[in-house]
């Protein structure tokens, strides 16, 4: 009888052919992407792929029904300032769908406003209306540690920590968390909340870029605007990054954006300042080593004051 | 006897997946959901109470359906239905009604026949339900 059952119901697949799972999901290109668009964090992106394997091996198991619960997938990024927590947060959400472990692949990008009220009983809603909108994707969480104020007792940000920490593990199949923040204050975070330090399955840390890796998102940067460097502007701008770093309220590959910035602006203020000539494209497209060697970096020295010009 | 009215009445109750694929299918259409519930099952009685606020903005029925479940442990006892409002230019109404949750026991509704003037006759439907006050109308169960 129970063999005849056993029949009628249908049968897993024994076999599960590994190539044509990985090139069907298309996650290969996904990962592909990650490598060349973003450069450096080579921890970062060897757990991603760490992630997405396992990912890819738990959804064989459900195929063959040996599959039990359903994996965590929540996860925390901490690292310094400017070093692409928010980008590879939105790369996580595509990899995800594409694995078919979250259903929509949206992100909703939250701070504290968004999820703490202001007066008693706010806050509850307040949490539940986004939490109900990130479902079916991710919710990502940035600078999370502002949700816990030690200092005031009477915060809210507590009873919003409550309702996301019960949601995280009452509907797992529905939404990912992502938790972002920097190092040492998200470490104070879960010091203060053990409960969400063991809810988050993933704890992945961003590190610096190098000197060369900065260099090499500058030039990413600029040839995506259509510009690029000359050869002496690209020594200049080596000196700037070797100088930039050593101040202070260095954020890494945001600070690089803000110089090109203006970098960008003395270059169209040199162009401009001469208005008897015809320009060809590679006179705006080029950037001289005075344009980066004009910058206030080099003339304070050490020291300057933080996002000098 | 059952009570027939909005979508999807005259058959089987629906699960909760398939409550939850028409939900889908809603927010796919960007129309606001919304919960409703009363215990006064006229069919002319058209405004229930809400659950919370319309639910717009949003991506995937997990959200809808945890918010029913919230809904039935409270007024499980209860006729719940969602509809599904469109406020797009030119429809700026409901959509998609169907009940969702329903007591367990029915009783019906009488038909009074009043004589009027003449020969003519007055009629009104009356819910048993609803001869007892409001929230203990099927709290026996």
């Amino acid at each position: 009888m129970t063999q005849v059952q056993e029949q009628i119901r249908e049968t897993p697949p024994e076999t599960i052919d590994l190539r044509h799972e990985f090139a069907d999901l298309g996650i290969g290109d996904v990962l592909d992407q990650l490598d060349s668009e973003l450069i450096g964090l080579k921890p970062v992106k060897t757990r991603i792929r760490e992630i997405a394997s396992l990912l890819l091996v738990e959804r064989i198991r459900q195929k063959m029904a040996l599959a039990t619960t359903f994996p965590t997938l929540h996860m925390s990024f901490t690292g310094n300032p400017g070093t692409g927590k928010t980008t590879v947060a939105l790369r996580m959400a595509g990899i995800l769908h594409k694995l078919g472990f979250v259903r929509r692949g949206h992100v909703i990008s939250v701070t504290r406003d968004d999820l703490v009220g202001q007066y008693i009983g706010h806050t509850a809603p307040k949490t539940k209306e986004i939490l109900k909108k990130a479902m079916g994707g991710v919710l990502f969480i940035d600078e999370a540690y502002y949700l816990y104020r030690p200092e005031n007792e009477r915060d809210y940000g507590q009873e919003a920590i409550e309702i996301l920490l019960q949601i995280m593990e009452a509907q797992r199949e529905d939404l990912v968390v992502i938790l972002a923040g920097y190092g040492d204050r998200m470490e104070k975070f879960f010091q203060s909340n053990p409960g969400f330090r063991s809810r988050i399955a993933h704890h992945i840390d961003f590190p610096d870029y190098s000197d060369g890796e900065l260099l090499w998102i500058a030039e990413l940067m600029l040839q995506q605007q259509n510009y690029r460097f000359s050869p002496e502007a690209r020594e200049a701008f080596t000196q700037y990054i070797g100088i930039r770093k050593e101040q202070p309220l260095f954020s890494n590959a945001r600070s690089i954006r803000n110089a090109l910035d203006r970098i960008r602006l003395r270059q169209a203020n040199r162009i401009v300042a001469k208005l008897d000539r015809t320009l060809t494209a590679d006179d705006v497209m080029s950037i001289e080593a005075g344009d980066v060697l004009a910058s206030r970096v080099f003339t304070k020295g050490i020291g300057a004051a933080g996002e000098g010009r | 006897m059952r009570v027939t009215q909005g979508c999807f009445s005259f058959l089987p109750d629906l699960t909760d997946e398939q409550i939850a694929a028409q939900v889908q299918y809603c927010l796919d259409k960007g129309w606001a959901v919304n919960i409703e519930f009363t215990d006064d099952p006229h069919p002319r009685n058209t405004y229930w109470d809400m659950w919370g606020l319309p639910m717009f903005d949003l991506r995937d029925a997990a959200g809808i359906m945890k918010e029913l479940a919230d809904c039935r442990r409270v007024y499980g006892d209860r006729y719940i239905r969602i509809s599904g409002f469109d406020s797009g230019h030119g429809w700026e109404s409901v959509r998609l009604s169907f009940i969702v949750n329903r007591p367990r026991e029915e009783p019906g509704f009488r038909l009074d026949r009043q004589e009027a003037a003449g020969r003519n006759l007055h009629y009104s439907t009356h819910s048993y339900a609803a001869g007892r006050p409001e929230g203990e109308r099927y709290a026996d169960q």
